[in-house]
């Protein structure tokens, strides 16, 4: 639950292990954009884990690699950093991680440095200060077959001298020139012991002269500039184009959830029909009536009834992943930014923000790189009304109960996506209202410049999505192995007793209905009654356990069976109750792990507690107006 | 955060380090604020040459390890709707700024 993101933590080598061998660490480094994660995936493939270090926020990714037949050496993906002068927080794990001064990971034995060769003379720059710290440093020319095609070039012995480094020209995404890494690994972690560190870097603060250093090594290099990336430049004079810019920015958007919603559909299907034909087939082999009912009706029902939406979330951060990796997500941040301003957020909130769409976890830990504490708070308190995953099966389940499966733009619209879409807004509203409340009271001030690097545009390699991807089902599916497990385990205990004359009872009579009834005044004015009010009880683990939930509810009383859970809830809400809930999931703060997560970071209750009752103050009154304004509007 | 205006030595790769000190502390002085040209005012595919950089030490170092580096030739490019925020192209890459951090960067005159 805390890991809403993140894999399990990896086992770090033991550093002090008297064992046979000790394990080598092998750190990449590197600028942001010069492909080290591609690198990374492609070195470790399926081996890698995603850890964080103790004490520190930020999480990196740990791998291991095969160099030979009995040889691993354990590779770490560092934080992306320009130099390593440690400023903000990813900068200074580097930093630290590079002088081993970071608790719980050795030294790294050798370093891969990974640079940009189609933009050499600047990513030298990096090149000064890593070098000198005396560790066995290759350094990787990344896009080679960029450098190519672009009519650029270099002599990497020469270059290789120049720097008093063995030099390495690759393509990540393509896989060639792997073997001299490899090659390097294996030699580079024979040693038995570490070459002796370095205590201190030497004073290389004068970026024009490290720049003017890294131009005259670039030009003994040989080495050639390439000529403008001319694709790149094509696709920005349209994705950047003062009325195609926004125009492409919208379509994207509005495909997107089309496909979420039209695509997803038939997978769903053949999933649903799987849990419905594997429960009544387990059914068939429990003799016992109650162990069966549990399994059945309580566990099958209620996670069976999330596990349907994992191809809606697996699509979602398929897109999610196409867009940052080919690089349109900067010029998404560079349309919206204006738009951003007016709310006093700056630039850089705009990447965590958007990726607060998949998860806020990982949003709110992203928003490290906001050097100004009072943005960075700002950011944090409103990522959670950004949309994130978790929200998708619940907005579906009630969408597609109560939304009828109409047209409104021929093929390109339905009213189902507009309806998705507008709680997205909604969502997006929410949050730069609050960003704009907040930064004219309790936050005001501060604001440190927008600088966003464009990266030229690069298709997406299959394997990064891939392991996005199946990153993403463990998560999902842990989740629903866990959480949502217990929840519908307990709530089916609940549902069954007291037990009257040694019989259950009627759902509405058992612990879980009395719970439920004892919060219904409450939540009446919204159009909820007391089922509902049990998933709300529940979702404040995590949003999407109000699903199973009432998978379980439902489940139990039999309803779900034969007439599906869509069916089910029309009975229970009007239209007006079922906006409500829309709306009321659209604010509301229910996800532990962020609540965590955002204590951790902002490092007291203090900003969390506020969260949790301005969000949950925002989702009560907001759900009660939109219920008396859809009732009355269909009256 | 003090304002600092960041003092940039070797910033030109062929003049003399004498000469250009000189000529700093005299557009420190008498010219930075009023009349040296900004990046504002090149138009889109004009070039120019990055003088120095009027910001909080900070930011012009960081701006620095995106490229911006005195002595460097720039080139305005696309922006985001109604020209703000503007693409920078400067030392191999593209980096978008905003206007209020545009104008102050000064250009060689």
């Amino acid at each position: 639950m805390a890991d809403c993101h993140t894999g399990s933590v990896a086992t770090l080598p033991d550093p002090g292990s008297p064992k046979t061998s000790r394990s080598h660490v092998v750190a990449i480094v590197g600028p942001p954009n010069a492909g080290k994660s591609t690198a990374f995936n492609r070195l470790t493939g399926l081996h890698q884990k995603v850890a964080n270090f103790p004490g520190v926020t930020v999480e990196h990714h740990m791998g291991k690699v095969k160099v030979d037949a009995n040889h691993e050496v354990f590779v770490v993906d560092l934080p992306g950093v320009y130099s390593l002068q440690p400023r903000t927080e990813d900068e200074r794990v580097t930093h630290d991680v590079l002088l081993g001064q970071m608790k719980g990971l050795p030294r790294p034995d050798a370093v891969l440095l990974i640079l940009d060769s189609t933009n050499l003379a600047r990513h030298l720059v990096l090149a000064a200060p890593v070098l000198s710290l005396g560790l066995p440093t290759l350094v990787i020319l990344n896009m080679s077959d960029d450098l190519a095609r672009r009519g650029g070039g270099l002599d990497v012995a020469a270059l290789g001298a120049q720097l008093g480094a063995p030099v390495a020209l690759v393509s990540a995404s393509r896989g060639d020139g792997f073997d001299k890494i490899l090659q390097f690994l294996s030699g580079a972690t024979r040693t038995a012991e570490p070459v002796p560190a370095k205590m201190q870097l030497p004073v290389l603060q004068d970026i024009p002269q490290c720049r003017q250093w890294a131009a005259a090594v670039g030009a003994k290099g040989k080495y050639r500039a390439p000529a403008p990336p001319l694709w790149t430049r094509r696709l920005d004079d349209i994705f950047l184009h003062s009325t195609a810019g926004p125009l492409v920015f919208i379509l994207v958007v509005v495909a997107v959830f089309q496909a979420i919603f039209s695509w997803a559909t038939p997978l769903m299907d053949g999933v649903s029909t799987a849990i419905e034909s594997s429960g009544a087939w387990i059914g068939s082999l429990i003799p016992n009536l109650t162990l069966r009912s549990l399994v059945v009706d309580g566990i099958w029902s209620g996670v069976g009834s999330v596990l349907v939406f994992l191809p809606q979330i697996l699509l979602l951060f398929f897109f999610i992943g196409i867009l940052e990796d080919s690089g349109y997500l900067a010029r998404a941040a560079l349309i919206a930014d204006r738009t951003m301003q007016r709310f006093g957020l700056q630039g850089k909130s705009f990447i965590p923000l958007l990726s607060a769409y998949a998860c806020a976890v990982p949003a709110i830990m992203a928003t490290r790189t906001i050097e100004n504490k009072r943005d960075r708070i700002a950011t944090i308190l409103i990522a959670p009304f950004m949309t994130c995953s978790a929200r998708l099966p619940v907005y579906a389940l009630i969408i597609s109960a109560f939304i009828p499966d109409r047209q409104l733009l021929g093929p390109f619209l339905s009213a189902r996506t507009a309806m998705m879409l507008s709680l997205y807004i909604l969502g997006f509203v929410a949050a730069v209202l609050t960003a704009w409340l907040l930064k004219s009271t309790v936050l005001k001030g501060g604001a440190s410049p927008f600088m966003l690097e464009m990266p030229p545009y690069r298709w997406p390699t299959v394997q990064s999505l891939g392991l996005r991807l199946l990153d993403r089902s463990k998560v999902f599916l842990r989740r629903a192995g866990t959480v949502i497990l217990v929840v519908a385990i307990v709530l089916w205990i609940l549902a069954k007793l007291p037990l009257h004359d040694g019989q259950p009872p009627q759902i509405a009579d058992s612990f879980a209905g009395s719970v439920g009834h004892f919060v219904e005044p409450v939540i009446r004015p919204l159009g909820f009654n007391w089922k509902i009010g049990i998933g709300l009880i529940t979702s404040l683990a995590a949003r999407e356990v109000i699903v199973g939930t009432l998978g379980t509810i439902y489940g139990i009383e039999g309803t779900s069976n034969d007439v599906g859970l869509q069916q089910a809830l029309r009975s229970d809400l009007t239209t007006g109750g079922a906006v409500a809930l829309l709306v009321f999931f659209a604010f509301a703060m229910q996800c532990m792990s962020t609540s965590a997560v955002v204590r951790r970071e902002t490092g007291s209750w203090k900003w969390p507690a506020i969260q949790f009752g301005y969000m949950t103050a925002m989702a009560y009154i907001f759900a009660f107006l939109a219920n008396r304004i859809v009732t009355a509007w269909f009256s | 955060m003090q304002t600092v205006l960041m003092m940039l030595q070797g910033l030109d790769f062929k003049a003399s380090w004498s000469h250009t000190e000189f000529e700093m502390q005299h557009s420190v002085k008498k010219q930075a604020k009023s009349t040296a040209a900004n990046l504002t005012q090149l138009k889109r595919g004009e070039t120019g040459v990055l003088h120095s950089l009027d910001l909080p030490e900070a930011d012009a170092r960081r701006l620095m390890e995106l490229g911006f580096v005195p002595g460097h030739s720039i080139t305005p490019s696309n922006s985001a709707p109604g020209g703000d925020p503007r693409v920078f192209r400067v030392d191999g890459s593209e980096v978008a700024l905003r206007r209020e951090t545009a104008i102050r960067i000064l250009l060689r005159p």
